[in-house]
């Protein structure tokens, strides 16, 4: 055991798990079909072997629990895919699992992303049993025709009672909508908002429509097919509107896209944007994690049968595991640090890149009033966030 | 050495495509001058360039034997001129060296405006003409109406013109059988004085500058102790020469004859077309008359795409200077490109080739300013600058006026487009000079300022005639106007390398088309941008870039960190590629296209 004064002569920098957190993501890659916006890991298949998914994934957790002992697990995040496709039963074996191998926090978190038909609601209880206390809710959107056109199976009013049951059975729901999307104008999006915190308990994500390459919005969008979509500036004035219905109805952005109840942030989400560290388990799940001082990027194979021969092949899903070299650690850091509105801490920028960013650049922001600064922190104001990568590029140049 | 008697000298005159260097080709061939193994399209023209533009840009020759009907042996020498305006001076050179020319005309296309600059010159050197009609095999041809309008346009007799197919071969042996009867022989007194004309020369990495001459008078042979007029450098011969198109050395070379010689010259610089050779012992009394130094008309800056390749790009220049004297450079500095080199061009096709070959053989990429001419600034303190970068323009305080080249154009047209060609050349401050009707087609003179014509004159007027209109134009002065430097002001501070000089009554116009093209080609910002056309104080034109609004990722969770941050790192070298300018970023390509005019 060190001595106290050997402590107190040799400063030693807090990791990133215990500056920011450290927590746990399990990719489930499968859903019903697939949304044409969407370009996430996902497949649809024919019939699914739940049981070698539950022995692959708690295969993983007790190999990225021997090397990771001793940490205390505050989040676990089950993404997708649509994992409420998953048996309550399996969910229940790998969160077991999971508490015989790490000690949890107190108050883990413990979210499943969940789609809001009739059929996973009928699930819920089973998930809840199992020990899951929030759900994220891929409600999407609050009209019929909408909805159909981004290729949800779901319709509103089963939206609607499957987020009844939602906030009936779990402790913390939060739900998922997309805006700027085709044909849709600023007032009706207003207007669908308005509706939408009506119904919201303390969390929401709003997401404007990206038009992501390799997705079939992609293809259309390259071919000049996917008309009616708002241009940026429109999309601008959304994005303004969104923040002010929001901090009127008392939830506040607290990240670019996420608003919540103070306290209802989303933990395991966290981790992320303040540079903690999280184990990534499941096809195509990515991971940072951080060594006696060294930052690893993890990542696994994408095809979901692929990742599955390999942890049976190998004892390790893992297919890269590499190292995260300073420069690219305080990109990581400021690049998700940024989007929320605490911002970032500068003295830990500074320790990362070994380095500060700019003082151009910080006096040039800050005079067009994109970011606030002072000695300890870096924010970006509300007029920045929807300029982010923007002030990103002037930042890091 | 060749007796005179048996020795013809000739050029051919022919507008791009009529057929030229197809018909030397056939005279290369049938006269068994290169082994039917080692022959190839186009034999003349060395460059890539050359070949693939259809244009001749240094002039060649080549040496032939050709039996003739009367039974002499006789040596016929082409030079094959530069075909381009560009070139003009180079090519009255080269007509000088020889006393006929053949006349070659497309029969299915007829006389063109380039043609007739050319066999204009032919006929200042006194030379006499031999028409040929070419493509006479094609279904098109009108062998009499090219005729009529042979004589009509250009005022020679045409009824002997000979019919051939270039391309097939027809009626080879007649032209060769009318270079011998029809062509004068040269002259010349080979005791005197050795009086030889540089017609031309290359550079050749193995041998050095080779020399093109013609011999008036007197002897040259290898060996001998020669010395240049005009630049009164002397030199050893090393190697005498002719051209078969192959070298072939030669002991010497008499009045008339054509050759080349090599003499440990580095540089093309230190030869200059026109100039006079003779011995150093015994030299001759008088130069020949007409040497002019080339002078560049077009000026642009030629800028590195990547601030890292500035020493390339000096030592491509510096390369490609050696071989080409007509080309001047020297350093410049832009705020808004960095360094980089001011060119001057005979013309805007020399620019262009030039700049072809710096990206092609030297493999560099370049930003290319808008061409300028060279305006004649008068102070008023009676001085006269000559300014080659409407950056470099003084303050208007100080300038007593400003005077333009102007040119003589010459274009002919099919009437269909003649209305659409004469607004043009009005549009470009053009003066109407003379309009005649020949064959069905139009050929109208205008004097028209230069300035309006280096950018996209040609452009246009391909495009407004579908291109069927030919063009042609020579330098004719100066003239004073109303001429004014007109600044591009972006985010308030004046871009250096946008500046231009334009007419004052054009100036609004022509400052609203460029800030609104350069609207569109600057990226929006995090701030909104002024973008202003001002002469001296006043703003003249104005438009403002709206402020950027969103960029920003909307899902940006633990899995998408790695691909975002390659995002962003693409996005910073993409940024790294545009030219910072203040607070602004002007990518590149933005500084040569928003001077395209699209009217």
């Amino acid at each position: 055991m060190p001595t106290l004064s050997a402590n107190l002569s040799t400063p030693v920098s807090p990791e990133p798990w215990q500056e920011g957190g450290f927590g746990l993501y399990i990719h489930w890659p499968f859903c019903q079909s697939k949304c044409p916006y969407c370009d996430f890991n996902s497949h649809v298949a024919e019939r699914i072997d739940q049981t070698r998914w539950r022995d692959a994934y708690i295969s993983e957790i007790r190999r990225a629990g021997a090397e990771t002992s001793g940490r205390v697990l505050g989040t676990v995040f089950f993404g997708g895919g649509t994992p409420s496709l998953m048996q309550p039963d399996v969910v229940a074996s790998v969160l077991e699992a999971i508490f015989d191998t790490w000690t949890p926090a107190n108050d883990i978190e413990i979210t499943l992303e969940a789609n809001p038909g009739s059929v996973e609601a009928a699930r819920f209880r089973g998930f809840r049993e199992a020990g899951v206390n929030r759900v994220s809710l891929g409600v999407q959107a609050l009209n019929d025709p909408d909805l159909r056109a981004l290729g949800r199976l779901h319709s509103v009013a089963e939206a609607r009672a499957a987020l009844d049951i939602a906030r009936a059975t779990f402790e913390r729901v939060s739900f998922d909508l997309i805006y700027a999307r085709q044909n849709q104008t600023l007032s009706g999006w207003q207007a669908e908002l308005t509706e939408a915190l009506s119904m919201a308990a303390d969390h929401l994500s709003l997401y404007q429509l990206t038009i992501e390459p390799g997705t079939a919005f992609g293809a259309r969008h390259d071919r000049g097919l996917l008309r009616g979509l708002p241009d940026d500036d429109v999309a601008a004035d959304m994005y303004f509107a969104t923040q002010d219905i929001c901090d009127a109805a008392g939830l506040s952005a607290y990240e670019t896209s996420n608003h919540a109840r103070p306290g209802a942030e989303s933990r395991h989400n966290l981790i992320y944007w303040r540079g903690g560290d999280y184990i990534g388990i499941g096809p195509g799940a990515h991971g940072r994690m951080t060594f006696s001082g060294t930052r690893y990027a993890t990542d696994t194979p994408l095809a979901p049968g692929a990742w599955l021969d390999r942890v049976a092949r190998t004892g390790s899903g893992e297919a890269n595991r590499d190292v995260v070299p300073p420069n690219e650690q305080a990109l990581e850091y400021a690049m998700m640090g940024l989007r929320l509105s605490e911002g970032i801490d500068r003295d830990r920028y500074r320790r990362i890149a070994g380095q500060d960013i700019s003082d151009t650049a910080l006096a040039r922001l800050a005079e067009l009033d994109l970011i606030e600064t002072s000695d300890a922190t870096l924010r970006v104001t509300r007029k920045g966030r929807p300029l982010l990568n923007a002030i990103l590029r002037e930042l890091l140049a | 050495m060749t007796d005179p008697r048996y020795i013809r000298n000739f050029s051919i005159v022919a507008h791009i495509d009529h057929g030229k260097s197809t018909l030397a080709d056939r005279l290369i061939q049938l006269t068994g001058t290169v082994a039917e193994r080692d022959m190839r399209d186009q034999i003349l023209d060395a460059m890539d360039l050359e070949r693939e533009r259809g244009i001749t840009i240094k002039a060649n020759s080549v040496r032939i034997d050709y039996p003739a009907k009367d039974g002499h042996t006789y040596v016929l020498n082409l030079i094959d001129t530069p075909g381009h305006v560009d070139f003009s001076y180079e090519v009255s050179r080269s007509m000088q060296a020889v006393e006929g020319s053949l006349l070659v005309v497309d029969a299915t296309q007829g006389v063109e405006a380039q043609t007739l600059a050319n066999v204009y010159q032919a006929i200042d050197a006194d030379h006499e003409i031999v028409p040929v009609l070419n493509k006479i095999d094609l279904p098109a041809a009108e062998p009499e109406r090219v005729k009529e309008q042979i004589e009509d346009v250009i005022g020679i007799d045409a009824s002997d013109a000979i019919e051939i197919s270039a391309k097939t071969g027809l009626g080879i042996p007649d032209v060769l059988e009318a270079i011998v009867h029809r062509l004068p022989a040269p002259e010349g007194d080979r005791d005197a004085p050795l009086k030889a004309m540089l017609v031309d020369s290359w550079y050749d990495p193995y041998l050095g500058v080779v020399v093109l001459i013609r011999v008036m008078e007197g002897v040259i042979r290898k060996g001998d102790q020669i010395k240049m007029l005009k630049t009164g450098a002397a030199y050893k011969l090393d190697r005498l020469a002719v051209l078969k198109p192959s070298m072939t050395n030669i002991a010497e070379l008499g009045p008339g004859e054509i050759g080349v010689f090599t003499a440990s010259i580095k540089q093309v610089r230190d030869t200059r077309v026109g100039d006079t050779i003779t011995h150093v012992k015994k030299p001759c009394a008088k130069a020949l008359p007409g040497f002019k130094p080339s002078v560049p008309v077009v000026f642009c800056g030629l800028f590195p795409v990547d601030a890292a390749d500035f020493e390339d790009l000096r030592t491509a220049i510096e390369k490609l200077a050696l071989n080409d004297a007509s080309f001047t450079y020297e350093m410049e500095t832009s705020a808004a490109l960095g360094f980089g080199f001011r060119c001057g061009f005979l013309g805007l096709l020399h620019l262009e080739v030039v700049r072809d070959r710096l990206e092609r053989e030297y493999d560099i990429d370049l930003i290319t300013t808008a061409p300028s001419v060279v305006y004649h600034v008068h102070m008023k303190d009676g001085t006269m600058d000559e300014l080659h970068n409407p950056a470099d323009m003084p303050d208007l305080t100080d300038v007593s006026h400003v005077e333009e080249p102007r040119i003589k154009a010459t274009i002919l047209v099919p009437d269909e487009f003649l209305g659409d060609v004469l607004k043009l050349c009005q549009d470009r401050r053009g003066i109407q000079e003379d309009l005649t009707y020949v064959g069905g087609r139009a050929m109208v003179v205008y004097d028209l300022p230069l300035n309006e014509v280096v950018f996209d004159f040609y452009d246009r007027l391909k495009s407004v005639t579908k291109g069927y209109a030919s063009f042609d134009y020579h330098l004719t002065g100066y003239r004073q106007d109303n001429l004014v430097k007109m600044q591009i002001l972006v985010n308030e501070e004046p871009v250096d390398a946008l500046a231009m000089m334009v007419h004052r009554d054009r100036a609004e116009m022509r400052g609203r088309a460029m800030v609104e093209k350069l609207k569109d080609l600057i990226p929006r910002h995090m701030f909104k941008i002024p973008i202003q056309a001002a002469i001296g104080g006043k703003v003249i034109a104005r438009e403002t870039l709206a402020a950027l609004r969103k960029d920003v990722t909307a899902k940006c969770y633990g899995g998408d960190a790695t691909r975002k941050k390659k995002l962003l790192e693409k996005q910073k070298a993409g940024k790294k590629k545009m030219r910072q300018f203040g607070k602004v970023d002007i990518p590149q390509e933005a500084f040569i296209n928003a001077l395209k005019m699209d009217s």
